[in-house]
């Protein structure tokens, strides 16, 4: 057999060489740590999707990081689920050589929107958007990428963002095998997080700084800190801003600076709680309320750096959390609200389930949502008529929302349109990664039964928990 | 295959057979004993009769210090409460039981494993496994690739780096842990039979053979049955007390 004398790694495989039960079709990609083939099962039923071989370039002098970073692919891509990451489907050892096979992803790749940067504002929101709802899905399988930039994102055919190379990555219920003074390679100078300079390996929240950066390239074809190599380089990021994204494109919208920068925050808890928030948030740009950030046009001044080197030096150590218990603090909460229920014992049942959710989740974000019904033609069915009815809805839900003294920032406002109000509803929950419905129960009136029925579908079929609030009349 | 490793039952039946009907429930085909059989609690025939029965049907079983000091010599280096159920122990024991006990050996090694009580290196000194420097002591004293011990009654996993350094990791019960081929182990079982966690329910390592992943599971148990018994044979109270809360 050719091309596997003793080490698989030392040498590029010849088309038809075997491998753990895996015959190589072509050589894909050659890189510093790694080479890519396309292979086919030799034996058995062939797989519903294409297969790749994932072999380190292990030679004499190869980095040792190469190897560990290998076992935790293997390790972490064996323990996720779903669209966002591809299949792992076998892994082995031949002398030594680890290999890995996992779905191959044939459809776009992130690096080719970076070519074209700068992009315009909505195909900026849309990419990272997707890319966001990838990380989302991750941290809520307890994971942290850690490496997230454009050669690690490949597209499927219908948009949905695939994150790959997972070989720096934490699974919070999985030991680090990562060693930070020997693994030189912790991250990339472009993107890696200031807290991931310091060590810190536990934060979903480094993942929303890596998203900053790629949003921050792909809206201005720059990169935000450069490419640095060198460890007190990339450590400048822990004092010094990036220069805003409106300094280099000055067409760029203010929500979208807004949401780029508040990524690349340099305190975690300063940035997006969760990757799911920003993702809402470039799904409803209208809706980002704009703060000191959106208008910057300069870097932070000598002060400013000065404090936040003279505060990096006293940082205590921060507790170590994981995902799941950060993301715990942090959920989106939908309340579907129905604008016609007139009962305020209902509302002010529904408001109290709010501020006690507020008091436990601090980080969490509540969208309140109404569905109206559309206008049917022949009757008043005119774009002012229907801008006139969207409007009222949006104003009676602010005030709705006024009483809960939410922060502005923590509340969002969705009106939709449906003629089906319980399948509109659940399309938004799915849509944006709802963690929990709040919804009324129907009131006893005969005209209610309609709108009962609204909830009873949202209970049944809902993604999420559902929280159904019912008015105690005895004791309000 | 999947094999159930559980340390440190120490004559709490009610103990080992929550965590042997558990782990038949989740697939395992043997089962591994790494010593402290007896002691502390008040089960001590009930246990080996169960423990004895599948020696003979080839469950490895080592020797822990409760069980050497079961069979005789003065046990000053131990202090007054387990002493107690020591002496209690050795009145219990019949010729049958004391033959089993003498013929355990101090560690066994199988295929790319090793099974001692508390250290590979001088199993007979009953080091206790407090950190990374006993760790790789223990495992420098045998060739073997994952030492499985018990002793330490606290569940944890230490694995070597390519630095050198060995590292400690704190496992989440019911999620298998990865046993990767390039590193080497050491899993402290945890224990069936006297949990010091804050944790009362008793704990046990599950070794799944194709896939080289390493679970930690936590049974709950009845332990105030457990407890009960150990009152009602006039054992010390503390052991009573220390089942129910784990400590």
């Amino acid at each position: 057999m050719h091309g596997e004398a003793e080490n698989l790694g030392a040498q590029a495989l010849a088309p038809g060489a075997e491998v753990g039960g895996f015959r190589v079709m072509r050589l894909l990609h050659e890189g510093g740590m790694a080479r890519l083939y396309a292979v086919e099962r030799l034996a058995g039923d062939p797989p519903a999707f294409p297969l790749l071989m994932k072999i380190p370039s292990l030679g004499f002098g190869s980095h040792p990081g190469c190897l560990v970073g290998f076992e935790v692919e293997q390790m972490i891509l064996g323990r996720l689920r779903g669209p966002h990451v591809p299949r792992l489907v076998a892994s082995g050892d031949q002398a030594g050589t680890p290999w890995l096979v996992m779905e191959r992803i044939d459809g776009g790749r992130l690096t080719d929107a970076v070519t074209r940067a700068p992009l315009d504002a909505a195909e900026v929101a849309r990419l990272v958007g997707a890319v966001a709802a990838a990380a989302h899905a991750l941290h809520r399988q307890n994971a942290i990428h850690l490496d997230l930039k454009p050669e690690n994102v490949l597209f499927r055919a219908d948009g949905t963002a695939v994150l790959v190379d997972f070989g720096i990555a934490r699974h919070a219920e999985l030991p680090d095998l990562i060693e930070e003074e020997f693994d030189l390679k912790a991250g990339s100078g472009a993107g890696i997080a200031p807290e991931q300079l310091q060590g810190r390996r536990g934060d979903p929240r480094s993942d929303l700084f890596a998203l900053g950066v790629i949003a921050y390239q792909l809206a201005t074809g720059k990169l935000p800190f450069g490419a640095p190599t060198s460890g007190s380089a990339m450590r400048r990021r822990l004092y010094i801003d990036p220069l805003p994204p409106r300094a280099i494109q000055p067409d760029l919208p203010a929500w979208l600076q807004e949401t780029i920068l508040r990524c690349l925050e340099i305190r975690p808890d300063a940035r997006y709680a969760t990757a799911a928030q920003l993702a809402h948030d470039l799904a409803h740009p209208g809706q980002i309320p704009l703060t000191e950030r959106a208008e910057r046009r300069h870097r932070a001044g000598p002060l400013i750096v000065a404090k936040r080197w003279l505060q990096g030096l006293r940082e205590p150590g921060l507790p170590a959390s994981t995902p799941s218990r950060h993301l715990a603090s942090a959920p989106h909460v939908m309340v579907a609200i129905d604008l016609d229920d007139r009962r305020d014992t209902l509302a002010r049942a529904m408001r109290r389930t709010l501020r006690r959710a507020l008091h436990a989740e601090p980080d969490l974000r509540v969208t309140l949502v109404a569905v109206l019904q559309p206008l049917t033609f022949g009757e008043d069915a005119t774009p002012e008529v229907a801008h006139s009815q969207q409007t009222t809805a949006l104003v009676a839900l602010r005030h709705w929302a006024r009483p809960i003294g939410l922060p502005l920032e923590k509340l969002r406002i969705h009106v939709a349109e449906g003629s089906d109000a319980a399948g509109t509803l659940l399309d938004y929950a799915a849509a944006h990664h709802v963690d929990r419905i709040i919804v009324g129960a129907r009131g006893h009136s005969a005209l209610r039964r309609y709108l009962g029925s609204v909830s009873a579908r949202v209970v049944a079929e809902a993604p999420c928990s559902v929280y159904v609030v019912r008015p105690n009349e005895n004791n309000p | 295959m999947r094999t159930a490793l559980l340390a440190d039952i120490h004559s709490n039946l009610e103990a080992l057979q929550a965590c042997l009907a558990h782990a038949r429930r989740e697939g395992a085909e043997r089962f591994v004993f790494l010593g402290d059989l007896l002691g502390y609690g008040a089960d001590p025939l009930a246990c080996l009769d169960i423990i004895a029965e599948l020696a003979e049907q080839g469950a490895p079983v080592v020797r822990g210090n409760h069980d050497a000091a079961c069979l005789g010599g003065d046990l000053h280096e131990m202090s007054l409460t387990p002493r107690e159920a020591i002496y209690w122990t050795r009145k219990q024991l019949g010729p049958r039981e004391r033959d089993f006990l003498a013929g355990l050996p101090l560690a066994i090694a199988e295929v790319d494993r090793l099974y001692v009580h508390a250290s590979a290196d001088q199993p007979e000194a009953w080091t206790y496994i407090t950190g990374a420097q006993e760790a790789a002591q223990s495992l420098a004293a045998t060739s073997a690739r994952i030492v499985f011990v018990g002793h330490v009654h606290h569940p944890l996993l230490y694995f070597t780096t390519p630095g050198g350094a060995l590292r400690s990791f704190q496992s989440v019960p019911g999620v298998p842990v990865p046993l990767s081929d390039y590193r080497r182990w050491l899993v402290i079982a945890g224990a069936v039979g006297q949990p010091r966690d804050g944790n009362p329910a008793a704990c046990y390592a599950m070794l799944d053979a194709a896939s080289g992943a390493m679970t930690h599971f936590r049974v709950p148990y009845d332990a105030h049955a457990a407890a009960k018994k150990i009152l009602n044979a006039g054992l010390p109270e503390r052991l009573a007390w220390r089942l129910t809360v784990g400590q």
